[in-house]
């Protein structure tokens, strides 16, 4: 066994970002992970790892607003960037966000491991596509990997959104 | 029962803290101090490991240590045998168990070398990457016979050859009862079962505390209990100094029971040794080479029939593979002998298996643990009975369904729990009714299908019955305790992995209780909390636990009521638990509340009456007798494409017989769940090997699971038959939504190509895909079938 030694501080790069609202400085390694440092330097932890290559999607977040896999951009990449997570949808288990309410109440997931991955995807699409119908929520789900649920009550709590975001349009689907 | 909260599809407790992100799973946990772990794993599938050079990892700058099997040393040894071989006679067993890590010899591709602990995650795979070992390579056993030829390389070179294991069990005469069938029909069956692939990979943090003497572990693992035994053993510690806790977890299937993985042995040794917090997350590409595998079986199988279809008998013979190890002993291949004789009666049965070791990860059960591989074989033989017969696939089931007055039906075989194959209770034909209605059957059958074929479609169906042994022994224990606030909490030993028993659990508490079940806090998998039980496997957490939880709130609900006279000075039959507060039937002025109950059942000062045991808690143990079967039917129609061979799924319907239901919301997820893994299996997944023993496709890119385009709507029905093995009358649900897809994929796969005018065409194996559908066409055109 080697003995002990001590470690060396790496040299940082500057990233200044915006996350969940809040303005983020902090020197990371170039090649540190997004979504490594959202959930280990950041401490949210919400946003999820599942493949690292970018197939399974449980990690994506937004980045200016758009879905993007955070396991295949670095934290650098972020640098002047607004990026929301999980945890910028609702972070407050009593006042969940529409989409996550309509999760809920459809029993839209079950061991809960890919579901950021997917509200960020759904947020992102559903923002684009006030209407769409259920072959069209099956497609835009279609880069998200879910293991347990068989996608059909997925796909059953997007309906649920759009349908509650149709009826009352200030309420943004609650 | 009253159906307040039981049998409703309450809303999920735990699903707000994982649509905030908020639920702690192990990747989660973050201690101070904490380093982090890499592994180094074999390349090769089958090689002498004659040097390993740790030197240039050593030296690199934030590396803390590295561990080889020499490190160890006598805290290397073989893991347990999980499962030992169930009391069969004539039955030959060669267990050989994993290892921490290698020593002398590699024996499948992912096999760990060493472990590197350092600052960070990023170091710690750098300096794996520099670590040399030095593998001198061997012929790899790959395929299932060629590995049981005398000349075979030898994985385990203490034994005589790659035999595992031998387990031949009868019942009857089948050569008797062969030899004066109308019909026997015979044929060599492939059937390989993909990996679990759980969305979140397995991960460990341990963190032994020097001052306290107390090792804490966070473990991705379905038996957290039997983890912590097994631990304070091998470490030298009473299980008292042993907490596991199994959090949130990203989905389990099976193999993430197993005991032990070597980095369960391996990271609590290591923070022992250094003192501090050490965490390790597998990749996506460790876990398919680390993470166990279930696989593939060679069925050779024959069934004889009478003029009318009814069973004979049925013979099989088949080959198991192990992989590089067999700590679950024989349950897989157990499941599948005795699950092949499905709903059916079958008067004369004789299997045999052999189980072989070969130089692939180790198989361990993954949802369905077998029964696929049994269900695959009989109903394929019954849709070619029915065919030579010239009976509707409906029918020949009907026609062989044992009756309903047969239960408690003894198969006279013995199961995976070691008691006596036998089901409890079943009633197979409304489940086989209720599936023709909803799939229209006769007329889909009689005019759907001849319009679109006239149309040139290649459309068939299919439809298939099976059962599911679930619920298993020993046992479980629950604690149900009425807090001094008037919350209830409940403590099981079970671990959870998105099964909903936070929910369920407390349903079947609410009910007895009178408590809503959002003030019911349910604890699952932390032995500290609870440290009785074995785990969640074999669909037994609903039944197993269940009743546990039930059992231990019906005695708490009578010290309720015990106290509640007292206080309200009135006779316990007439008094009713309703929200959380105790009354006289219909008098709510003469009411007490739960917590005035609780905070008056523990007395700070005074006296109490002997043998007082304070508060309102208990806890009690659940055992059934043998196993629950489930049971259920499934069709579908499907179109296939005759260009590209792609299989679109037009209609899916499931009728289930899973006995009482304790949430339907719950249970249609688990059911519509499996379905997804079973298509997964059927025309998707495949773990594919080269003759080297090298995985050709470990990662998602070329491992392909089913995504929201592959998996349709799902129609679902049910059948209750409750169980009479335990009070509730429920039976487990886990694992039967994947267990008969692959027999009925193929089945309708068949019917719509000789629909389509493939004359003769048959399916004898799973998975298919439209590749290998494309080459079974093509060898039956060889072969002098007609062409569509």
């Amino acid at each position: 066994m080697a003995t002990l030694k001590t470690t060396t501080e790496p040299p940082g790069v500057k990233v200044e970002l915006t996350v969940n609202g809040d303005t983020i400085h902090r020197r990371v390694e170039p090649r540190l992970l997004l979504s490594d440092f959202l959930r280990h330097e950041l401490r949210l932890t919400g946003t999820h790892v599942g493949c690292e290559h970018g197939v399974c999607g449980a990690c994506t977040v937004l980045v200016d607003g758009e879905a993007a896999r955070s396991c295949l951009l670095f934290a650098v990449q972020a640098h002047g960037r607004d990026i929301t997570t999980v945890e910028g949808l609702s972070d407050d288990a009593d006042n969940l966000h529409p989409l996550q309410e309509a999760f809920r109440d459809a029993h839209g997931l079950q061991c809960g491991f890919c579901t950021p991955g997917i509200l960020m995807s759904m947020v992102d699409y559903l923002g684009e596509h006030p209407q769409p119908n259920e072959s069209e929520i099956r497609e835009a789900l279609s880069g998200n990997l879910c293991r347990c649920t068989g996608y059909q009550k997925i796909v059953e709590a997007v309906q649920l959104y759009v349908d509650r975001r149709a009826a009352d349009p200030e309420g943004n689907g609650r | 029962m009253s159906s307040r909260y039981f049998g409703q599809p309450i809303k999920r407790r735990e699903d707000p803290r994982l649509l905030t992100g908020k639920a702690l799973f192990v990747d989660d946990v973050d201690l101070p101090g904490m380093l982090h772990v890499a592994f180094t794993r074999s390349d090769f599938a089958h090689g002498r490991l004659l040097s390993i050079d740790t030197e240039a990892a050593e030296a690199m700058p934030g590396v803390v240590a590295v561990i080889t099997a020499e490190d160890l040393g006598d805290y290397w040894q073989p893991g347990p045998l999980l499962v030992p071989p169930p009391p069969i006679e004539g039955s030959s067993f060669f267990p050989r168990t994993q290892v921490p890590l290698a020593k002398g010899k590699v024996r499948h591709v992912g096999e760990p070398i060493a472990m590197v602990v350092a600052e960070s995650r990023y170091i710690a795979e750098d300096a794996a990457e520099e670590i040399f070992a030095d593998i001198e390579p061997l012929d790899a056993v790959v395929d299932l016979e060629a590995g049981l030829e005398a000349d075979a390389p030898r994985i385990h070179e203490d034994l005589d050859s790659n035999l595992a294991a031998q387990v031949r069990q009868q019942k009857g005469d089948y050569a008797r009862a062969s030899e004066g069938a109308h019909t026997v029909i015979k044929r060599r069956f492939l059937y390989d079962h993909g990996i679990a692939a759980a969305m979140e990979n397995r991960g460990i943090v341990a963190s032994w505390d020097e001052r306290a003497q107390q090792l804490d572990m966070w473990d991705t693992t379905q038996a957290p209990i039997a983890i912590r035994g097994g631990l304070a053993a091998m470490l030298g510690l009473s299980p008292s100094q042993v907490r596991v806790i199994a959090p949130f977890m990203g989905g389990g299937f099976g193999p993430k029971i197993m005991m032990f993985y070597p980095e369960e042995v391996l990271l609590p040794w290591i923070s022992r040794r250094l003192k501090r917090p050490v965490k390790w997350i597998e990749d996506r590409q460790e876990n398919f080479v680390a993470t166990t595998h279930e696989r593939g079986q060679i069925h050779d199988a024959e069934i004889a029939l009478d003029e009318d279809g009814r069973i004979l008998g049925v013979k099989d013979r088949f080959i198991h593979d192990a992989g590089a190890y067999n700590p679950y002993g024989l349950t897989v291949p157990l499941n599948a002998q005795c699950t092949l004789l499905g709903p059916y009666s079958v008067p004369n049965y004789d299997s045999e298996f052999r189980v072989v070791y070969t130089n692939k990860t180790l198989v361990t059960p993954y949802r369905g643990a077998g029964r696929q591989h049994g269900v695959f074989v009989i109903e394929r033989l019954l849709d070619f009975a029915a065919r030579e017969l010239g009976l509707d696939p409906v029918e020949i089931r009907r026609r062989n369904f044992l009756p309903k007055d047969a239960f408690p039906h003894d198969h006279g075989i013995i199961y995976q729990d070691f008691s006596s194959l036998t089901y409890d209770s079943g009633d197979y034909e409304p489940a086989l009714d209720k599936a023709v209605d909803l799939m229209d059957w006769h007329r889909y059958v009689g005019e759907e299908l001849p319009k679109l074929r006239a149309e040139g479609r290649h459309v068939g169906v299919g439809l298939v019955s099976y059962v599911e042994g679930t619920g298993i022994g020993p046992y479980e224990g629950a604690r149900v305790t009425v807090e001094a606030d008037g919350s209830v909490s409940v403590a099981t030993g079970v671990g959870t992995q998105g099964q909903g028993h936070y929910t369920s659990f407390a349903q079947v508490v609410a009910e007895q209780i009178g408590v809503d079940p959002s003030r019911i806090e349910v604890t699952t998998g932390d032995t500290k909390v609870f440290h009785w039980g074995a785990g969640t496997f074999a669909s037994r957490g609903a039944v197993v636990a269940g009743n546990a939880c039930h059992a231990a709130a019906l005695e708490v609900r009578k010290k309720i009521l015990n106290h509640a006279a007292d206080a309200l000075e009135a006779p316990q039959d007439d008094l009713e638990i309703l929200d959380g507060r105790v009354q006289v039937r219909g008098v709510p002025a003469r009411s007490i509340d739960l917590a005035t109950l609780a905070q008056g059942a523990n007395p700070m000062r005074g006296a109490v009456a002997p043998g007082t045991e304070p508060g309102l808690e208990a806890t009690v143990y659940f055992g059934p007798e043998f196993g629950a079967t489930a049971s259920g039917v499934h069709a579908m129609a499907v179109e296939v494409d005759p260009q590209t061979f792609d299989v679109n799924i037009l209609r899916y319907v499931v009728v289930h017989d899973c006995g009482v239901v304790i949430n339907p919301l719950i249970l249609e997820g688990q059911i519509q769940g499996g379905i997804a893994q079973g298509i997964g299996d059927a025309f998707y997944e495949q773990i594919l090997y080269d003759s080297d023993g090298q995985l050709l496709n470990g990662s998602f890119m070329d491992y392909l699971l089913p995504t929201s385009m592959d998996v349709p709507a799902i129609e679902h029905d049910h059948v209750v038959t409750p169980s009479p093995l335990n009070p509730l009358g429920v039976k487990g649900a886990g694992e039967a939504g994947a267990i008969p897809v692959g027999a009925l994929f193929a089945q309708a796969v068949e019917d719509a190509l000789s629909g389509g005018g493939l004359d003769g065409f048959e399916i004898h194996e799973i998975p298919l895909s439209p590749l290998r559908l494309f080459e079974l066409v093509g060898e039956h055109k060889a072969g002098g079938g007609t062409s569509p």
